[in-house]
């Protein structure tokens, strides 16, 4: 059905309009509020393309895709350029032209503070990424997912950056940049390999070369795994992880778009997109399973020992990518991106209740929140909508998608990651009921009144002016919380069949597991049975190591400084005293070469005579000699 | 007389101008000695014409000349205003274009 395609390329085109036009007309863009509302116009339409474009879309897994010619050469195209929209790639359009038409609604309450070119500038940047992240879905081949893949980074980089007069701003987009390239080479080196082994970077025509087993497999492992490391970049996973907690310093909405919903969800999708090239390398797909649930533990244990509400919140997105990639990793891609979609509908929520929350507060710290439940009431709801499908509880978003990914697991044979899950989704509890008891339950923290936000002057006056977010902000939550709680209901209630057995003890395994996080947060934040200190001192090790973040970043930077920069000095040196010097000399010979031959030129024109006419004559005699 | 006879008094004649040309110190000698060896290319161009029987040379020979007046005008009107402005019509002192 091209149908299906069509309307995915008008979902497609209508951001790539909203950005030219805000590119490109000045005035536009400058205006602020008005260049906002175009942008959300253009998004709406987008997301109403794209609802069609999914309802219209086939259970067939690849349909023949709209395509251009875009490198041309003596055997068919080299590159097209195009869209390909089945079942996945229209589902996950949907999620992103939803997320990405909620959070641009939201931001209008959330930056209304924002100087108008900076907020032009803001929404022009949203766009773009609408369009690249479209594009990255519903990319036919390799080489429009790479470019999309780059674009969305470019614009992460942009929009994390958005308050660059901040110096941590600024240094973490740069830092967020170069982590994910690192793994970006990677990928760029795997999707170069498989063409010299394939022949083609297109999905369909790979699917059926590995259909009909005319890949060749010796060193397939190599190609999967350095197309794993593009998306181990980009999904935050150990030991690359490290940038998405630096990340926070964009504004919040950009979190919610970008660092939770679809941006970071990328490297999911490519390996979900190839999930049958990888089914041929078990190998590989054994060390995604591994490395998925050590991130999810690892970032889980971070979690808890962080007192940024968005830093808690960016932990858990690198927990539950971790999830997701174990799911992968044991061979059911489709049980992670399950996880996927519902992850996207609740940590969205999550976020955006975090961004009303800090622009009351004006402060990012839970300790300095406290008894919200009492003057921002609705947000305290939505925000415990999202904190429950987090935590895995029935009947809320994310329980169906997480138990089926623990069952994907175990059913993979991965006992050691079913572990490491296991424990995760406790802790995964845990700390967001800690924040959820810390910042929203129990009393006003003292001194509030004398903190009024660095970021958000004037957003938040203080205690005595804590109010629930204005429409703008609450449209988006309750949306969100109301897909979130649906999303739940529906799965509790019809029942997707499952591609493998998950045993009947898993279930309440898993909603043990929740509530027991739960209930030690409980007990600890809120009852405070259990002094917090001592259960701290009881993990005396794993916290110190959890606050020094694992001495990852540290690490990165010792091999920063050690290696990168030595070899850089290295290099500089040839730089300069080889490939210059070689360049100098032979410039310092034409110098002296031309003022030696300067003193031929007399001016005399008789000489030049004289030389013309000796010339001749050699030339006469050296025609005319005998021989 | 045979056509050598012609050809070397052309020879001659070239080589005299040639000699002129790079020897005279005079910018008004330098152009006479230009005068000469055009003329000797002029008699070899009349010489072969008369000896080949093909009136093309002589043709050529006109235009020679013709050419020749303009080139000497130019060349005078050149000296005189080159006299004016620098006071001086000697070769080695116009060497504006030393390196």
């Amino acid at each position: 059905m091209t149908d299906s395609a069509e309307f995915a390329l008008y979902c497609l085109l209508l951001p790539a309009g909203a950005f030219l036009l805000l590119a490109v007309v000045a005035p536009l863009r400058r205006s602020g509020r008005p260049a906002g509302f175009i942008s959300i116009v253009f998004s709406a339409a987008a997301l109403g393309w794209a609802v069609r474009a999914w309802l219209h879309s086939s259970r067939e897994m690849f349909q023949p895709p709209l395509l251009w010619e875009w490198i041309p050469a003596e055997a068919g195209p080299l590159a097209t350029v195009g869209v390909l929209a089945d079942a996945d790639s229209t589902i996950m359009l949907v999620l992103v032209a939803l997320i990405s038409f909620l959070v641009q609604v939201y931001s209008l309450g959330y930056l209304d503070h924002e100087p108008a070119p900076a907020l032009g500038r803001y929404y022009a940047y949203q766009s773009l990424f609408a369009f690249s992240m479209m594009g990255l879905v519903l990319a036919p081949n390799f080489v429009q997912l790479f470019i999309c893949w780059e674009l969305v980074g470019l614009c992460s980089y942009l929009l994390i950056g958005y308050w660059y007069q901040k110096p941590e701003a600024a240094r973490a987009a740069v830092k967020a940049f170069w982590t994910t390239k690192a793994g970006d080479a990677g990928l760029l080196i795997g999707i170069v390999l498989l063409w010299q082994r394939a022949g083609t970077f297109d999905f369909v025509e790979l699917l059926l070369q590995v259909d009909s087993g005319r890949l060749p497999l010796e060193g397939l492992g190599l190609v999967t795994f350095c197309i794993y490391l593009g998306a181990v970049g980009k999904s935050a996973q150990f030991p690359l992880h490290v940038w998405l907690p630096d990340a926070m310093e964009g504004p919040t909405p950009v979190s919610a778009l970008i660092h939770a919903a679809t941006m970071v969800t990328a490297g999911v999708y490519l390996l979900k997109r190839t999930d049958w090239l990888f089914a041929l390398t078990p190998d590989v797909l054994v060390l995604v399973g591994w490395v998925g649930a050590f991130t999810a533990l690892l970032a889980a244990t971070l979690a808890c020992a962080q007192s940024d509400i968005k830093r808690v919140l960016a932990y858990s997105t690198v927990s539950q990518l971790g999830y997701m990639m174990a799911a992968i990793g044991a061979g059911f891609a489709s049980a992670g991106f399950l996880h996927l979609l519902t992850h996207g509908l609740f940590k969205a929520l999550l976020f955006l209740g975090a961004g009303a929350v800090i622009h009351a507060v004006g402060s990012n710290d839970i300790f300095q929140m406290g008894g919200l439940r009492r003057r921002m009431p609705r947000t305290t709801i939505v925000f415990l909508v999202g904190t429950l499908s987090l935590a895995g509880i029935p009947l809320f978003g994310g329980f169906f998608s997480k138990e089926e990914i623990l069952g994907a697991v175990w059913a993979g044979g991965l006992a050691g990651p079913f572990a490491m899950l296991v424990l995760a989704a406790f802790l995964t509890a845990f700390y967001m009921f800690r924040v959820v008891f810390i910042a929203f339950f129990g009393e006003p923290a003292a001194g509030r009144e004398a903190h009024a936000g660095p970021g958000h002057a004037g957003g938040a006056a203080g205690g005595a002016h804590l109010h629930d977010a204005p429409p703008s902000m609450a449209l988006p939550l309750w949306l969100l919380a109301a897909m979130s709680v649906g999303v739940g209901v529906l799965f509790t209630v019809y029942h997707p069949e499952p591609g493998f057995a998950a045993p009947g003890w898993l279930t309440p395994l898993a909603v043990a597991v929740a509530v027991g996080g739960i209930a030690l947060a409980w007990l600890t934040y809120h009852r405070r049975v259990v002094d917090a200190e001592r259960l701290a001192a009881a993990f005396g090790l794993v916290r110190e190591a959890a606050q020094a973040k694992f001495w990852l970043d540290d690490l990165f930077e010792a091999l920063y400084r050690g290696v990168l920069l030595a070899l850089s000095s290295a290099v500089g040196w040839v730089d300069r005293y080889l490939v210059d010097g070689i360049v100098n000399v032979l410039s310092a010979w034409t110098l002296v070469l031309g003022d030696r031959l300067r003193r031929m030129q007399s001016g005399q024109p008789q000489d030049y005579v004289y030389g013309v006419a000796f010339g001749l004559l050699l030339l006469l005699v050296w025609v005319q000699w005998p021989r | 007389m045979p056509l050598q006879a012609y050809l070397t008094l052309a020879a001659v004649l070239f080589a005299i101008g040639l000699f002129g040309v790079i020897t005279r110190r005079n910018t008004v000698g330098i152009l006479l000695g230009i005068e000469l060896m055009l003329n000797a290319v002029n008699i070899n161009l009349v010489a072969f014409a008369r000896f080949n029987g093909d009136p093309v040379g002589m043709i050529f020979t006109v235009f020679t000349i013709s050419i020749t007046v303009a080139e000497v005008a130019v060349g005078l009107a050149l000296v005189i205003l080159i006299f004016r402005i620098r006071r001086t019509a000697i070769a080695d002192h116009l060497d504006l274009l030393k390196g």
